[in-house]
């Protein structure tokens, strides 16, 4: 009962200052956020560089031994003769710079120009997985979770516990079947630019089995906060039954999904790799896969810090929705 | 005490058909990876050069087919599965001890040591794991032991997590004092009252570990980091069998089809072992 009058206190003339104040603690907590990242990305930096340290031989162990006077200048050449604490100094300073060093076995790039290569590819491909995930998992959920134990529910239900079980280097190929080979409706496989028809299926099968699992979750959530008492009073006040679960319900049902984002985002990144090299896209992971396949070094460390980078970035924004959704967290913020 | 959970999850499991179906169906693959090559004709590696991509039951012998090189798909996909399974197992029993004493101590000690374990267990939750794993396949060479030791080394965390909160709940309980006062050192303690206590969650999380362990494993062997051939696994005949989409499709559906089974069997196992276990229910 007490809540009633601090709400209302929001609609009086001083609302505008406290949604300016409130803008001032969102700027801090996101500062607070990316200072508190950046020890997880040093971490990310210093284990990777540690373990290809560890290696047991180097980048330059061919099958013809090299002579010892051009190995010593190779090495030199790439700063490999330093201790291993200047070489992760300047490592780091390179970093800053945006220089990843030179990649060992694509012997004309650097790993700055090949990650410039595949950012853009992979990015596109994720970000569009993730909205499809999102923008169709959410519905269905709902829908599922309207019709309980209805015809649609269990149809959604099937589906998701489907999609759970099928990792996306099953999904991938089966498309492909389905809609490349039999129905011929899209290409197999391939990137070529300005043909958008190449991203279809990528796309839908990284979103595939996190569509099955937002829908799940939302469903679950949705059935749960629609128990909940002040559902009862939105009806009770006379709502429409839209209004009561689009205004009322959904936004807090939303709250499991959103902390499943960081999650998500994590099982796309890995997905990306099947899906770019299953397709032969240019992006990150297919270069990821390919630096892992020929020892690499440098390369696969490079994009490791990338892929760690974008799921710390997108963990940030998934608390930044949280909060955004959530007013028990923003009031904690307030104060 | 352990044997009440044990019947108790017993007859709930047995009241879930379901359940009851994927574990006969693990059980009869189990099985059949066990004993399976050593009945059919053909070994894992051997090449039948008069039936080279052969449908299932157009050969004599080969009941599922042979991928391009002539090889029995049937007798690969039981070795596959038997790698897979042999790795999830031996990966889930490395998270197990790992998780089950680093979380037990943390729960048990309290105070700083619990804060800067748990602190650790959280720097190592925020890395991109899959990544790692990758690195370290680069770094040791790929092979069914490195993939192992990644996974087992990324794959405690939450068990150590879960064993924690349980074990903070634990402590408070009157036969720890008993057993404090009684003289028995840490390592008594949380060997002999606090893990036994701890079975119903952790074989739980352990169910649903193994089916993430083969996923984890497959995924590495399709992309060629993981398994590598003559040796199968689950993962690598997947890739082999995209590879022949068009001409062959049964050389993708029947290793994915075992992927898929075992997979869904485990989950839906963990989730009634849940609900079985959970002492919110009780």
């Amino acid at each position: 009962m007490r809540l009633a009058p601090a709400a209302a206190t929001v609609l009086q003339p001083d609302g505008a200052m406290r949604y300016k104040c409130r803008r001032m603690t969102t700027l801090a907590f996101v500062l607070r956020r990316l200072l508190g990242a950046i020890p997880t990305l040093v971490l990310v930096i210093a284990l990777s560089f540690m373990l290809t340290r560890l290696a047991p031989g180097g980048p330059f162990d061919e099958e013809q031994a090299l002579p010892p006077e051009i190995r010593a200048n190779l090495e030199a050449a790439y700063g490999l003769d330093e201790p291993a604490v200047v070489q992760f100094a300047r490592y780091l300073r390179g970093l800053l710079h945006g220089d990843f060093g030179p990649s060992f076995k694509f012997r004309d790039f650097t790993v700055g120009e090949l990650i410039a290569d595949g950012l853009p590819v992979s990015l596109g491909l994720g970000a569009g997985a993730m909205l499809l995930a999102l923008g169709f998992g959410i519905p269905v959920g709902v829908l599922a979770a309207l019709s309980r134990r209805g015809l649609a529910d269990r149809f959604v239900m099937a589906f998701a516990v489907a999609g759970m079980s099928i990792p996306v280097f099953v999904v991938a190929p089966l498309l492909t079947l389905v809609f490349a080979l039999w129905l011929r409706w899209l290409p197999v496989a391939g990137w070529l630019p300005g043909r958008p028809s190449d991203t279809v299926l990528p796309i839908v099968a990284l979103a595939l089995p996190v569509i099955a699992f937002v829908a799940r979750l939302t469903r679950g959530s949705l059935l749960e906060v629609l128990r909940a008492p002040w559902i009862r009073a939105a009806r009770a006040r006379g709502l429409a039954e839209r209004a009561v679960i689009l205004r009322h319900a959904l936004p807090a049902a939303l709250l499991p999904v959103v902390s499943y984002a960081g999650p998500a985002a994590a099982a796309v990144l890995a997905g990306s790799l099947v899906v770019e090299t299953y397709f032969g896209l240019p992006g990150m992971g297919r270069h990821l896969v390919q630096g892992a396949l020929n020892r690499d070094y440098t390369l696969v460390m490079g994009m490791v810090i990338v892929y760690a980078a974008l799921m710390i970035a997108f963990n940030l924004l998934a608390d930044l929705a949280y909060a955004a959704l959530d007013p028990r967290i923003r009031r904690e913020r307030a104060q | 005490m352990t044997l009440g959970l044990g019947r108790e999850a017993l007859d709930a499991l047995r009241r879930d058909r379901t359940a009851v179906v994927c574990l006969v169906v693990l059980g009869l693959l189990v099985l059949a990876t066990l004993a399976g090559p050593a009945l059919l004709d053909y070994r894992e590696d051997e090449i039948d050069w008069s039936h080279m991509a052969a449908a299932p039951f157009e050969a004599p012998g080969h009941w599922l087919g042979t991928d391009r090189l002539g090889r029995d798909l049937l007798v690969r996909t039981l070795h596959g599965l038997r790698i897979s399974l042999a790795i999830a197992l031996a990966a889930t029993l490395v998270s197990l001890v790992i998780g089950v004493a680093w979380g037990a101590l943390a729960g048990f000690r309290r105070g700083r040591t619990d804060a800067w374990m748990m602190r650790f267990v959280d720097v190592l939750y925020s890395l991109p794991q899959v990544f790692f794993v990758i690195i370290l396949t680069v770094v040791f060479g790929r092979g069914s032991f490195t993939i192992l030791v990644a996974i087992g080394a990324f794959g405690w965390l939450t068990m150590a997590r879960i064993v924690r909160g349980q074990a903070l709940a634990l402590r408070e309980r009157e036969f720890i004092d008993a057993a404090i006062v009684g003289g028995a050192g840490t390592a008594r303690i949380l060997a002999r009252h606090v893990v036994p206590n701890l079975l119903g969650p952790v074989i739980v999380y352990a169910t649903l570990t193994l089916p993430q362990v083969i996923l984890v494993e497959s995924f590495l062997s399709f992309l060629g980091i993981g398994i590598q051939e003559p040796l199968a696994s689950l993962g690598n005949l997947v890739a082999d069998g995209a590879a022949e989409l068009e001409t062959a499709p049964w050389m993708l559906a029947v290793p994915a089809a075992c992927l898929m089974l075992v997979v869904f069997c485990f989950n839906f196992l963990g989730d009634s072992l849940r609900d079985a276990l959970d002492p919110r229910d009780r």
